[in-house]
């Protein structure tokens, strides 16, 4: 019996007082999201590319409150200029990023960015947390959300594709 | 007799109170510096198509406090999707205003998009932004907007393509960060919620 890991998730950001959550929608989140829409206490923010979330999560910092993140691996590739400001004026930074191009891809085109995710996030200064089973997801979300309010630091937890387990495109819809 | 630049934001900022200022890369942060550097400004050195997205952070981490993004015509133009998000938001207290002058003015003062026509305001109305306008004389409509209208609020303000001297501001991103939610949050902004 799999853990029902987005709700892990949901009641990590709760306790952690997150606020403000950004997201590019992606079928991997899909549940996430859909508490975090629905939690009174959170506002739920549609982007229309990852890089705005970068902004976000640097305004409501500033305005003193906590955010996340939501997005797929290939969003990653849409944030790298922006990853600087982060770093120069250390922000708190918390990414969960659901991964595509491992085990079960179905596209081509996923895989380039999904194969080089941890390497341009490290790049940049990202720390990365790899969640490869749905046991662990809460608890890497915990110390990413930790860690990046603890020492203004830029945090990411990859889960991987296969405790997302979409393997075509079919299943993506009918998730 | 074209407006100008620096004129447009030093009235915008003058007894500013509590607003919360953000402004882009480039000749906006040398304009509100300028204007008077304060810590409740938060001027970019980068990131260039964030600044409306960041004063959409403030705004709703901060409902209470008016927001205003400062920014030039090329530094909105590479984020025009963040003014669909602000749309969707429709955060009462922020107003983006847009110091236009058809140019990217540190690279050379080569044409920007607006200076072919694309019309942001109308971008903004199109976002579901509460106002939009244009202001090409006169910026006591854009005072209104920054300071008693509901939001969202959008001003392009057409200036003249002049190069001025530089007034920067710090320009260390920590200083900036940390000085603004000091004077945002008082002293607890150095600790955690928690330790409180």
């Amino acid at each position: 019996m799999q853990p029902d890991w987005p709700a892990e998730i949901h009641r990590e950001l709760v306790a952690a007082g997150v606020t403000v959550v950004g997201y590019v929608p992606d079928a991997g989140h899909k549940r996430l999201i859909e508490l975090c829409q629905t939690d009174r206490g959170m506002r739920a923010v549609v982007l229309t590319t990852e890089e705005e979330g970068i902004g976000l999560v640097a305004g409501a910092w500033l305005g003193g409150q906590k955010s996340v993140l939501l997005m797929q691996s290939s969003g990653v590739g849409n944030l790298v200029n922006v990853l600087g400001m982060i770093k120069v004026c250390r922000f708190p930074l918390v990414m969960i990023i659901t991964m595509r191009g491992e085990q079960g891809e179905f596209n081509p085109w996923q895989v380039p960015m999904g194969e080089n995710t941890a390497r341009v996030l490290e790049t940049m200064s990202v720390a990365v947390r790899q969640a490869g089973d749905a046991q662990t997801v809460a608890a890497h979300v915990h110390t990413a959300i930790g860690l990046a309010y603890e020492t203004q630091g830029a945090q990411a937890v990859l889960i991987a594709q296969r405790v997302i387990g979409i393997k075509s495109f079919q299943e993506q819809r009918n998730q | 007799m074209k407006l100008r630049r620096r004129e447009v934001v030093k009235e915008l900022l003058e007894k500013r109170g509590e607003l919360l200022v953000v402004a882009g890369l480039g000749s906006t942060a040398w304009d509100i510096t300028a204007a008077g550097d304060a810590p409740l400004s938060f001027p970019l050195w980068g990131a260039m198509g964030q600044a409306a997205m960041i004063g959409l952070g403030i705004a709703l981490a901060q409902p209470k406090r008016r927001v205003l993004v400062v920014t030039g015509d090329g530094e909105m133009l590479m984020g025009l999707g963040s003014l669909a998000t602000i749309g969707v938001q429709q955060p009462a207290n922020l107003t983006v205003v847009v110091i236009d002058n058809e140019r990217y003015g540190e690279t050379g003062m080569q044409r920007t998009h607006t200076a072919d026509g694309v019309d942001l305001a109308a971008v903004a109305t199109a976002c579901k932004f509460k106002h939009a306008i244009t202001a090409t004389a006169d910026v006591a409509p854009v005072r209104e907007l920054v300071y008693r209208a509901a939001g969202p609020n959008f001003a392009a303000v057409k200036v003249a393509d002049e190069k001025l001297p530089l007034v920067l501001p710090p320009h260390d991103g920590v200083l900036l960060k940390a000085r603004f939610r000091r004077a945002l949050l008082g002293d607890s902004a150095d600790v955690l919620p928690e330790e409180r």
